[in-house]
């Protein structure tokens, strides 16, 4: 694996306009095409490019599965707690427009985003875990 | 908006949040999650109570998701039927869940106790968002998240075995749910909605239209194939046989309920009782593979020697029994239907709990193991025997009242051939309940008494000298068998509930 120089070194520039570029696709989702799962997705398949070009030894020295574990459940809380905001500050679960914020637009567009995050990290996490589950399978 | 009127949703969030939380829980501390799982279930059987008052008072209760307006938003429905099926789920949660602490240490490795109660809560939150929600596209997405849990809790099992009947489960299962999805978006393609009662004011105008036809078809096998009925039963006996014990009777008592709940919602919700009677005659479908069901689940039943296989084949012909009364349309028999979806539930929860209590002591799951029982655990093999005599249809246990009302309902329908049916599977059922009775007090227990395990790594069991379980477990396992004749003898109120619920099904309320 520390053969392959020009696969790592594309990986290493590509992989942080990747990363950028997910987090462009979640900025953009309640507007665009895109999105917390989308963006989730292209985050995880970076992660996924690392492993590929520098193999899962360096991978597992940079990336705790315990990490990841942790925001798998961490996403769905996020998502869960803004959901009960909602019905704290008096409206139905999810309803955003109830949150305590001057407008009630900029109410919806922040409780989106709160949402959004945590489908972000929970995809993300779960598709990593899912790719360290069957990468290791062989390695054993 | 106050409290109650948040009860729907709460219902759902409470186990969901407890679920993200139980692995933080258990690094704090492994032993802390088994009371947090408590105190949760607890509380969502305290919220069903309370949604059953409400409902039985005031009538349906619609909760809107985001706030936004139903045929639109999501909507959770609370009506009879619904809050009678929260109301089980929950309860049989709760008493298990008390009931996991011993057996789960035992038969689940340590590391992954955490991750046992997550997946635990997050098979009742998927099974409670079936049960409550009036939207059909969100009902499959719970039904993925109860049949997801599912796998991951029978793939547990001590035996290796497990894997192996998770992966078939988990096929079948993800077959069934393409089914149920590809039937949504037929049903969507051609009227635009996902709500269950917009569905029923929009659909009789397209009843002649192919792709409801065809949406219909795969309601109907998808749904069998979840609950069971007779010939796509395959996957059910091996992963009840191969589960931990604690996911067996939690599975037994709710899961192929919940997926039989989802049935008489698509056939009398979301369709009408004339669409599935005189449009396409499914219920006479329905009704031959129900009798097949429960004859054939009783006669294999009796060929098992294994305990836990034998209570999957009865289950099979349990299912028979539900099926059947829905089948039939007519008040009475969907009233003995839907209270058999409750008794059963009881009366296969307390017997699958025996069947843990004596797996957890001896380690034995062959119904030779049960030589003796009834000397050295009176009280389990007690709620065993009233467990059994429900089973069989013993008047004054609960089995009789769903029985007596399914053969009253099949005689009003004019099938009077099905009585001999039910009859026949009571013989059969007393037989092979029978066997295991017998075991239990007329012979002598074999001389090796404790035998140590394939799983019995810790030892953690051996140690003491009383024989009977410890009272974590045989607390809920009792209380289960004794509401067994208690709502056998008082059948008035589950009755009174599920016969209102019936009219309303049938009447066409949503």
């Amino acid at each position: 694996m520390n053969e392959h120089v020009i696969v790592q070194t594309i990986s290493k520039i590509l992989i942080p306009f990747i990363q950028l570029y997910a987090l462009y696709v979640l900025a953009h989702g309640e507007l665009g095409p895109g999105g917390g799962f989308q963006a989730g997705a292209i985050f995880g398949a970076s992660i996924v490019l690392y492993v590929l070009a520098f193999g899962m030894k360096s991978a597992k020295l940079r990336f705790k599965s315990k990490v990841f574990d942790f925001l798998t459940s961490a996403g769905v809380f996020i998502f869960a707690t803004v959901g009960v905001l909602c019905m704290i500050a008096g409206g139905a679960f999810l309803q955003y427009s109830s949150l305590p914020l001057p407008t009630k637009k900029l109410a919806s567009g922040i409780g989106i985003y709160g949402i959004e995050i945590g489908v972000f990290i929970t995809v993300t996490a779960v598709l990593v875990t899912i790719f360290f589950e069957t990468a290791e399978q062989d390695d054993d | 908006m106050t409290l109650t009127e948040h009860l729907p949703i709460l219902i759902i969030i409470l186990p969901l949040f407890a679920a993200v939380i139980m692995p933080l829980t258990g690094v704090v501390n492994r032993s802390l999650c088994w009371y947090f799982t408590v105190v949760v279930t607890f509380l969502v059987f305290l919220i069903a109570l309370s949604l059953v008052c409400n409902v039985m008072e005031a009538g349906r209760i619609s909760y809107w998701l985001g706030g936004w307006k139903p045929p639109w938003g999501i909507e959770y429905v609370v009506d009879k039927v619904s809050a009678l099926v929260l109301l089980v789920v929950s309860f049989i949660a709760f008493a298990v869940a008390i009931y996991a602490r011993r057996s789960v240490e035992k038969e689940i490795a340590k590391s992954k106790v955490p991750l046992f109660y997550s997946v635990y809560l997050l098979f009742i939150t998927g099974s409670m968002g079936v049960t409550i929600t009036g939207d059909i596209f969100n009902l499959y997405v719970f039904l993925e998240i109860t049949s997801l849990s599912l796998y991951t809790l029978i793939a547990m099992g001590p035996k290796r075995r497990a894997l192996i009947a998770s992966f078939n489960y988990l096929i079948l299962g993800t077959i069934a749910g393409t089914f149920v999805l590809i039937g949504v978006g037929y049903l969507y393609m051609v009227t635009g909605t996902l709500n269950m009662a917009d569905l029923r004011v929009l659909l009789p105008e397209l009843y002649g239209s192919s792709a409801v036809l065809t949406a219909f078809a795969f309601f109907t096998v998808g749904l069998s194939l979840k609950l069971a009925l007779f010939p796509l039963h395959i996957w059910l006996p091996n992963a009840y046989s191969y589960a931990p014990s604690v996911v067996s009777a939690v599975v037994a008592a709710t899961a192929t309920k919940v997926s039989a709940y989802v049935l008489f919602r698509i056939l009398f919700t979301v369709f009408t009782v004339e669409f599935d009677t005189s449009v396409v005659p499914v219920t006479y479908l329905l009704i031959f593979f129900s009798s097949v069901a429960i004859i054939m689940g009783s006669v294999i039943a009796l060929s098992q020697t294994n305990i836990k296989r034998m209570l999957a084949y009865s289950s099979i012909g349990q299912i028979g029994y539900i099926v059947l009364g829905a089948a039939l349309t007519n008040e009475l028999a969907l009233t003995g239907s839907i209270i058999h979806i409750f008794n059963h539930a009881l009366m296969k929860g307390s017997l699958f709990l025996v069947v843990g209590i004596v797996v957890y002591k001896t380690g034995i799951d062959d119904i030779s193991g049960f030589k003796g029982l009834g000397r050295k655990m009176p009280i389990s093999m007690a709620a065993f025997t009233l467990g059994a005599l429900s089973m069989i249809g013993a008047p004054l246990t609960v089995g009789f009242v769903s029985k007596w009302y399914l053969a009253i309902g099949a005689i009003n329908a004019g099938m009077w051939f099905l009585v001999p049916v039910i009859l026949v599977s009571s013989i059969l059922t007393a037989v092979y309940f029978w066997r295991v009775v017998e075991k239990i007090y007329f012979h002598k227990a074999d001389e090796v008494e404790e035998i140590v395990t394939e799983y019995e790594v810790d030892g953690a069991g051996c140690a003491c000298k009383r024989f009977e379980a410890p009272l974590t477990m045989l607390i809920p396992t009792f209380v289960l068998s004794v509401l067994c004749i208690l709502f056998g003898i008082a059948a008035n109120i589950p009755a009174g509930i599920a016969s209102s619920a019936a009219k309303m099904l049938l009447g066409g309320g949503g």
